[in-house]
């Protein structure tokens, strides 16, 4: 056993040349081989790649697919997004449970089995939804769920389970997965038939870099993560920084609850994505590439290398690309290992350079010092594709579709409770109702806009637009129907934040779970009006003093479900008729003291006096 | 007058920093007390406890890591930013295990003097989340109660940048994020009684101590009963008068 612990590590260091950047890929290795990385493996890997032990385990404890204690050869991971919940993945979890006999978070004694809830997991338009290993299992009901775990006990090989595969690249046989894309509208730029495939590559060759960045400029493309820094000026930045390297990275971490319109394009438009990545290397002038792919679409890897192998060959990729004498790019993809924050940019960076996922202090910005310290781009799956779309089409064509300031179409992820679940590219500018009523949504009464981190928005607000002026998303358009529990919502999205907290600042870090304890207060009914003021001020002072985005956007899901949903709070609160609080029983509170001090209490007994003492 | 000086407001006072250098630095050169407890002299800041949180030009910062610009003006110490750090330091109080009068660290604990300046009386806003996490007494001269840690990384950084060891470093994320130790207790590390990293000073709290020496002073002349934190800094303004 032992031994095969050395051989293990020995190999998966030196398959990454015992590099200390490349740690994540090297304790994914382990993982996969010994289930776990424990206290000898990281003492044995820290030794190996010249690093601290401490160093490794900072590693391990941050990343949640990584794991300190065996797990089963097959872990099923349920999703435990909120959509899912609401279409019932209790009861596939009850299932497994009860095939498997391991409860939640239980591994099965001869190490077969692991079972455990996982944050989204990208299919929140095919949920109930949980991942084996590395193959997603989709739209599952009790009855699947039963003939899924009876067949992974006799077989034990997951990918066995794909017994129909999805539509398009799904059905490729690297893919071979049971997804289904669920395009359910194709807009001009991005899912439009008969794309022209390397148009925008071999037009972007053709000029300058400083052209290309001028076109991207005019186009007005704006990021599409959702924060819409304008993308011309990103590459400008990155490319007038001084420097001897600079770095493209394609941020395919959508981790954002309800969001899976990325998981459509890795599918569908890889090619479209590493032409985007392509033109941006030549326009900053980047010589190698990352894709940031999550560890939930680890079941797209083969695919997307076998596409950049095919790059390769048509010498899209590698030296003097296209023909071009001096143009050299290259990319690699770096899997994450399930970490909500490294869909920030520079906690992206920072897992891509090994290290815990957390975010850099800015400035400096990563168009000045990202990736190792060189500048760098980190760009959104969808921009990319844009920027290809635009150097074929033309920053005019751009700009001619969608509103006067927020020029382009958009991806939405459109999930929850609606007929017609699915990837929409819709110009910008279309409301929240028109959006209702393509997706079939019968009596819908809140609409979550960006995910967790994203705006609430009630009944009186459908008429609000997806735009930059009004609700900027990086897409994910859940729904809510009369049915649902605000409370219960927001408690979810609390959960949510606590548990992806990097930790990194105290705010986010205890913050979020305060904000949590006191929503379940709420929601229990042992709230007064005065925890709405604690609630309200807590909210802002994580807002204002929080580093990055997630502790910033946290307490939005209580905020705006105060402000859209009043009456839903002041109808838990409760108003004690002894003016104490509602959640605290004075008597049940003395007892305790009534037993050790033998007697009653003066004030709260009003019998006192009147009985003998006992 | 110094080259290139930078010159910016706080609170509406006229300051002079260099290029490069933190708002936290300037201020402290200009004798204005920005609080802050994860970052002291000597060691990279890190701005990670968020107490030194200040507004520029209307939007939040942490001082300790956001570098000057001209022109800025800084609010510091206003009543809205004052409320943030009680928060803050609130909230480094519930988070861990505090019984300030058992605690070797009183009356030099940076947390407490801290409270104290903040004017936080009764630690009673937010729930408790009483940690239970084992003391590592396995070192014959040094001992370490993370159930009062508040994660700022000193001593990661001292061990780190100072000492060139990495005896301690941050485990696990979220409510989870502890600081460990590069071993399985602190006897299995290369730590020394004399690295930087253990010496008083570093840990603001009283996490890391060294055996044998608890209860540094009489009450009464404690580093923090003899002069309230940040007025060192008060006391010797080399900013410019005007
Ligand atoms: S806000 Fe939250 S996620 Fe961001 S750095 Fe702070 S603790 Fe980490
Ligand atoms: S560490 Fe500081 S705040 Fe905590 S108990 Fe000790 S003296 Fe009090
Ligand atoms: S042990 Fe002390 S110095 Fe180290 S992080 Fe905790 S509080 Fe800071
Ligand atoms: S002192 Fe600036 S964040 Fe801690």
């Amino acid at each position: 056993m032992k031994s095969n612990l050395d051989s293990v590590i020995a190999q998966a260091c030196n398959k990454h040349k015992n590099d200390p950047g490349r740690v994540i890929d090297i304790l994914w290795e382990i993982q996969k081989s010994l289930g776990c990385i424990n206290e000898d493996a990281m003492e044995k890997i820290a030794a190996t790649i010249n690093t601290s032990r401490v160093h490794i385990e900072g590693i391990v404890s941050f990343y949640s697919f990584f794991s300190e204690t065996p797990k089963g050869k097959i872990i099923i991971r349920l999703c435990g997004d909120i959509v899912d919940r609401h279409a019932g993945i209790d009861k596939i979890a009850a299932v497994f449970s009860e095939e498997l006999g391991i409860g939640i978070g239980q591994t099965s004694p001869d190490r077969k089995f692991s079972l455990e809830y996982t944050a989204c997991i990208g299919m929140s338009d095919q949920a109930p939804a949980a991942l084996v290993n590395e193959v997603a299992l989709t739209s599952l009901t009790p009855d699947s769920a039963r003939d899924i775990a009876r067949r992974l006990k006799s077989s034990s090989d997951p990918s066995k389970l794909v017994t129909v595969r999805g539509d398009g690249n799904n059905g490729n046989h690297l893919v071979n997965a049971m997804v289904k894309n669920n395009i359910r509208m194709k807009g001009e730029v991005i899912l439009a038939d008969g794309i022209q495939a390397e148009s925008g590559l071999k037009k972007a060759l053709s000029k300058t870099p400083l052209e290309v960045i001028q076109e991207i400029a005019e186009s007005g493309l704006r990021g599409r993560g959702g924060a819409g820094f304008p993308t011309g000026e990103k590459w400008k930045l990155a490319q007038k920084a001084e420097a001897n390297r600079r770095f493209v990275i394609c941020n395919a971490d959508e981790g954002e609850p309800g969001t899976f319109k990325d998981r459509v394009l890795l599918t569908e438009r890889a090619n479209l994505i590493f032409e985007g990545m392509t033109i941006a290397a030549y326009a900053v002038g980047s010589d190698s590439g990352i894709l940031y792919l999550r560890a939930e679409y680890a079941y797209l890897l083969p695919y997307l290398e076998s596409v950049m192998e095919e790059r390769r060959k048509s010498g899209l990729l590698g030296t003097a690309i296209c023909g071009k004498k001096g143009f050299d790019f290259d990319i690699r993809i770096q899997l994450g290992a399930g970490a909500y924050i490294c869909g920030e940019e520079s906690a992206l960076i920072s897992s891509c350079e090994g290290l815990r996922g957390e975010p850099k202090n800015r400035p400096p910005f990563p168009v000045e010092k990202g990736y190792l310290a060189k500048p760098t781009i980190v760009n959104n799956v969808e921009t990319f594709c844009c920027a290809a779309r635009i150097l074929d089409r033309g920053s005019a064509w751009f700009a001619g579709i969608g509103t006067k300031a927020s020029h382009g179409t958009k991806l939405l992820s459109i999930s929850g409770d609606c007929a017609k679940p699915g990837v929409y590219e819709i110009p910008y500018g279309v409301e929240i109702a028109a959006l209702l009523e393509m997706a079939g949504a019968e009596d819908p009464v809140i609409v979550q806009v960006g995910g967790a981190s994203g705006e609430m928005i009630g009944r009186g607000f459908f008429n609000r637009k997806i735009c930059f002026s009004d609700l900027p998303t990086g897409g994910a358009i859940t729904i809510f129907n009369s049915r649902r529990n605000v409370l219960a919502i927001v408690d979810y999205y609390l959960e949510f934040f606590a548990d992806e907290s990097c930790g990194y600042c105290t705010p986010c870090r205890v913050g979020t779970v305060f904000l949590r304890e006191r929503i379940q207060k709420v929601m229990h009914g042992f709230a007064e009006s005065a925890d709405l003021d604690y609630l309200k001020d807590l909210g802002k002072t994580i807002m204002m003093t929080s580093r990055c985005g997630l502790g910033s956007s946290a307490p939005k899901c209580v905020l705006n479900s105060m402000a859209q949903f009043p009456l839903v709070y002041s109808s838990h609160l409760k108003e004690s008729a002894d003016g104490l609080q509602p959640g605290f029983n004075i008597q049940k509170a003395l007892e305790e003291s009534r037993r050790i001090a033998k007697r009653k209490s003066m004030i709260y007994d009003p019998v006192f006096g009147n009985e003998n003492e006992r | 007058m110094v080259n290139n000086a930078i010159v910016f407001k706080i609170d509406g006072v006229e300051v002079r920093g260099k290029p490069g250098q933190t708002i936290m630095h300037a201020a402290d050169e200009a004798g204005i007390y920005i609080p802050r407890l994860c970052d002291v002299e000597g060691l990279e800041p890190q701005g990670s406890c968020r107490v030194c949180t200040v507004k520029i030009n209307g939007r939040t910062a942490a001082a300790c890591t956001q570098p000057v610009a001209p022109g800025i003006e800084v609010e510091n110490d206003t009543l809205e930013i004052r409320n943030c750090r009680r928060d803050i330091v609130r909230m480094l109080f519930h988070e861990g295990n505090h019984l300030c009068p058992c605690c070797e660290a009183s009356g030099r604990c940076e947390l407490q003097a801290l409270g104290y300046r903040l004017g936080i009386l009764q630690p009673d806003k937010y729930p408790y989340l009483q940690p239970v996490r084992p003391v590592d007494a396995s070192h014959p001269d040094i001992m370490l109660d993370t159930n009062r840690c508040i994660r700022c990384g000193r001593c990661i950084r001292a061990s780190r940048h100072m000492d060139h060891k990495n005896v301690f470093g941050y485990i696990g994320r979220g409510i989870n994020k502890q600081v460990g130790v590069n071993g399985k207790n602190l006897a299995q590390t290369n730590v020394h009684i004399d690295d930087h990293a253990v010496a008083p000073g570093i840990c603001p709290v009283g996490c890391i101590i060294q055996k044998r020496r608890g209860f540094y002073d009489p009450v009464g002349q404690r580093r923090f009963d003899l002069h309230p934190i940040g007025t060192e800094i008060e006391k010797t303004p080399k900013g410019i008068k005007k």
